[in-house]
């Protein structure tokens, strides 16, 4: 029986779930830690999640290319995260209350654009989704070519993501003013940055990525949309960026412990269903994934200046 | 040749209140200028709008002879102006490199090039005496390394006028020695230095020229050399205000007795306390002296009742403390003024009266049956306290936060002395306040002393300690020395202990 267990975890097709779980996760973390680490947390993540699912999907659907679709996808996630820029960092509204309320905007509105452009169809319609590519060579590899370099040019494309923020993080200059922007804002308006231009670009940025998410749902992962089929990964993301104490490779490591947990789940519930109910296998990624906040958290610092609206030519 | 700077009728008004009125004045290369005032004369606004961080209502600001773009920091910085705030403009998550690096590539490059940043950095650093590594991240270094490292950035922009404002605030005397130091060789390279700050010795050593304003207006312009401390301080205030002077004092028996006390650390920020042993008798004012961080907030709060001490034992009036919350510390007659007045001291949104009577939850006159607070009883009570302080408002109901400063103290200070405490735990009770104030806050605390109370006097202000305090003591890294005489104290040896010397025995 243990030995059933452990043996999931040598079964390629588990690792290949894994790597394709994570992706939508990889990117929706990616996008939060660039808006939080700019100092502007943006639970829009979840509408922006589902906007993007829904149009990457319809432009596909209505005819566009595959890669047509994922700039449309980010173009909608950009122009959201603009939206959450306007109120948040221009007029300091609160960052809990606006992030909410674009989470309940978009995912409703994206619901609403695809029953108006699909009155009739009861079943959802699919697409030609993206289809496994493999890697010359690498995917001739004994078990690591099954489990790593046939999938999809999307979920290359996620995992790609990675070196795209560290490089933009920790090597750019504009990356430097983000960092300054979450931390300590004035230290930018000493130097005679626009803070307040700064942070909205890394939040158009992060939303873009937010989007792609989503977007890897419809495109990638199935090959339809439907209501609701971003069920929560907008949230996990969002404490993912605490467990990876804001910084783009540990996300890469919380995304695939989280997308492992689950892939593992499902293989559990088939060996114990039996004896153990179902429900508690479906549990365990949650679960674990607060224990393994509570551990992260304890060492984190937070971007000081996250939460904070920032005014010019104010007394301070 | 025009003037490295020239203001030329700077206005600028918040709202009512005029902060800076008709201003002007030059800056030349190899000069130090003091900006001398009370906090509120308007000194920051008028940096700030050099500077570019305010607008000017009126007015103009010229940089060798060529006028400033309004309201832009980035135009100030290229016309050589640098500007080291008060609080630091740091990003404590970066490198020292890290830091001298923003806003000096455009934002645009897709690669930040550091070699040639990192020489820079260095070689100014070993020229004008401001040595650090540039891989040191910000939260690990003490004040004076960031005050060095704003300086630093400063230069790495090329600056040819620094503005320093209040830049010893924090720091050692030995500190604030380098500080003017590095100063001296930028003024022989050719800089121009504004320094502002309301510390006149200091201004007496290190300035060429000392402008002094008071309520927004320039009071007048003399050179350092010509003027006398006495002169300047009636510039300053505009009328004679004299300090207290503290007279013996009967000392009567302990009033509270710290015994091998040690703590925790409850956050990042605090410092533990280490085997903590004090007596402060009635009668008794003990000035604890320490750069900021070195472990008084925490024995504030164990004296106080906010923190219980992991080890070792409180005694009040003689008897051991059990309960350590801030009830029953107060029931025994201690009073806390805190640190952070604003924030830990009053309730903000809360009314002046309610903020007045905030102590007295317990009190069967205020509070009536069914926990009915009995307003009127209140009001007139808090108005008692408020007249008896010289408490200003405009309203008893308007919000405590719109109280300035002194009289948000003032308004403190006469809620617990209402009470007639007996132990007084006073944490940097004139920060940040103007010359009447801090007079009438140190008349409070002498006259507690006089009716045989025990007062704990935190402050990071010597003069302040040196001038109330009977006994005191150094605090550093958590530790905390022996008790001195005050007379048997000189500056020189209380801050080489406040860097640490003496300290290793322990």
């Amino acid at each position: 029986m243990i030995f059933d267990f452990l043996e999931v975890l040598v079964n390629a097709g588990f690792w290949a779930a894994t790597i394709r779980i994570a992706c939508p996760l990889l990117l929706a973390t990616l996008g939060e830690l660039v808006c939080e680490r700019a100092g502007v947390l943006n639970l829009g993540i979840e509408g922006i999640m589902s906007i993007g699912a829904m149009v990457g999907w319809t432009a596909v659907y209505m005819g566009a290319d595959l890669s047509t679709g994922i700039l449309a996808a980010a173009l909608v996630g950009a122009a959201f995260g603009l939206v959450h820029a306007g109120f948040t960092v221009y007029l300091g509204a609160s960052q809990h209350v606006t992030g909410i309320g674009i989470t309940l905007f978009a995912s409703s509105m994206g619901y609403f654009a695809f029953r108006l452009l699909l009155p009739s169809s009861t079943t959802p319609p699919k697409i030609i989704a993206f289809q496994p590519l493999d890697i010359p060579i690498f995917s001739e590899l004994p078990f690591l070519g099954e489990a790593f370099f046939q999938h999809t040019a999307f979920t290359y494309l996620a995992f790609l993501a990675v070196p795209f923020v560290l490089w933009l993080m920790n090597r750019t200059p504009f990356g430097l003013a983000v960092k300054v922007a979450g931390e300590n804002p004035m230290a930018l308006e000493a130097q005679g940055i626009d803070v307040l231009g700064v942070r909205t670009l890394a939040v158009i940025i992060g939303s873009a990525l937010m989007a792609l998410g989503g977007a890897y749902l419809t495109m990638s992962a199935f090959d339809a949309f439907y209501f609701g089929m971003v069920n929560g990964r907008g949230w996990i993301a969002v404490a993912l960026v605490i467990f990876a104490s804001w910084r783009p490779s540990k996300a890469l490591l919380g995304a695939l412990l989280f997308a492992g947990l689950d892939a593992y789940q499902v293989r559990a519930q088939q060996l114990a269903g039996a004896v153990i109910p179902y429900q508690f296998f479906l549990m365990l990624p949650y679960l674990l994934s607060i224990v393994a906040m509570v551990v992260a958290a304890k060492s984190t610092r937070y971007p000081k200046a996250l939460l904070t609206p920032f005014r010019r030519g104010e007394r301070h | 040749m025009a003037p490295l700077l020239e203001v030329l009728k700077i206005r600028k008004s918040f709202g009512s209140l005029v902060a800076n009125r008709d201003i002007s004045f030059n800056v030349d290369s190899g000069e130090v200028l003091a900006i001398l005032g009370e906090n509120g004369a308007g000194k920051t606004t008028l940096m700030n709008i050099i500077f570019g961080h305010y607008l000017a209502d009126e007015g103009v600001v010229k940089c060798a002879g060529r006028e400033l773009r309004r309201g832009d920091p980035r135009a100030a910085i290229e016309a050589g102006i640098g500007m080291v705030h008060q609080h630091f403009t740091l990003a404590d998550n970066l490198t020292v490199l890290e830091n001298t690096l923003i806003g000096t590539q455009s934002l645009w490059k897709p690669m930040l090039s550091t070699a040639e940043a990192r020489q820079k950095l260095v070689a100014l650093a070993v020229q004008f005496g401001l040595e650090m590594n540039p891989d040191a991240y910000v939260h690990q270094m003490s004040v004076g390394e960031k005050q060095r490292l704003e300086i630093l950035k400063t230069l790495i922009n090329d600056c040819r006028l620094l503005i320093l404002d209040e830049p010893t605030a924090s720091l050692t005397p030995q500190e604030s020695d380098g500080l003017f130091g590095s100063i001296r060789k930028m003024v022989s390279s050719g800089l121009g230095v504004i320094i502002i700050s309301h510390k006149l010795n200091e201004i007496m050593r290190i300035s060429d020229r000392i402008i002094v304003l008071r309520a927004g207006e320039t009071v007048g312009t003399v050179r350092t050399a010509d003027a006398s401390k006495r002169q300047l301080g009636e510039m300053i205030v505009g009328q004679k205000i004299t300090r207290p002077e503290r007279r013996s004092s009967r000392m009567f028996h302990p009033k509270i007795k710290l015994e091998n006390i040690c703590t925790r650390k409850t956050n990042l920020q605090a410092t533990s306390l280490k085997n903590i042993d004090l007596t402060v008798r009635g009668g008794e004012i003990m000035g604890v002296v320490g750069v900021a961080g070195n472990g008084q907030r925490s024995l504030a709060e164990v004296m106080s009742g906010h923190s219980k001490p992991t080890s070792g034992n409180v005694t009040i009036k003689g008897i051991r403390a059990f309960e350590h919350t801030p009830m029953s510390f107060m029931e025994a007659g201690v009073a806390y003024i805190p640190e952070d007045r604003n924030n830990d001291g009053i309730v903000g949104d809360m009314s002046v009266w309610e903020n007045a009577v905030l102590t007295e939850t317990q009190n069967a006159h205020l509070i009536g049956k069914m926990a009915m607070v009995k307003t009127s009883q209140c009001r007139s009570s808090a108005e008692k306290i408020c007249s008896a302080n010289d408490v200003r408002f405009q309203s008893i109901n308007q919000p405590a936060r719109l109280l300035s400063g002194g009289n948000i103290q003032k308004l403190l200070i006469g809620r617990w002395f209402a009470r007639s405490p007996e132990i007084i735990v006073a944490c940097q009770p004139s920060r940040g306040l103007d010359e009447g104030a801090i007079s009438a806050i140190h008349r409070s605390l002498l006259a507690a002393r006089g009716g045989g109370a025990a007062v704990i006097l935190i402050s990071e202000d010597l003069d302040e300690i040196l001038a109330l305090s009977d006994s005191i003591i150094v605090m550093y890294d958590g530790y905390a020395s022996e008790p001195f005489e005050n007379r048997n104290v000189d500056i020189a040896s209380l801050g080489m202990m406040m860097a640490g010397d003496g300290f290793n025995a322990v």
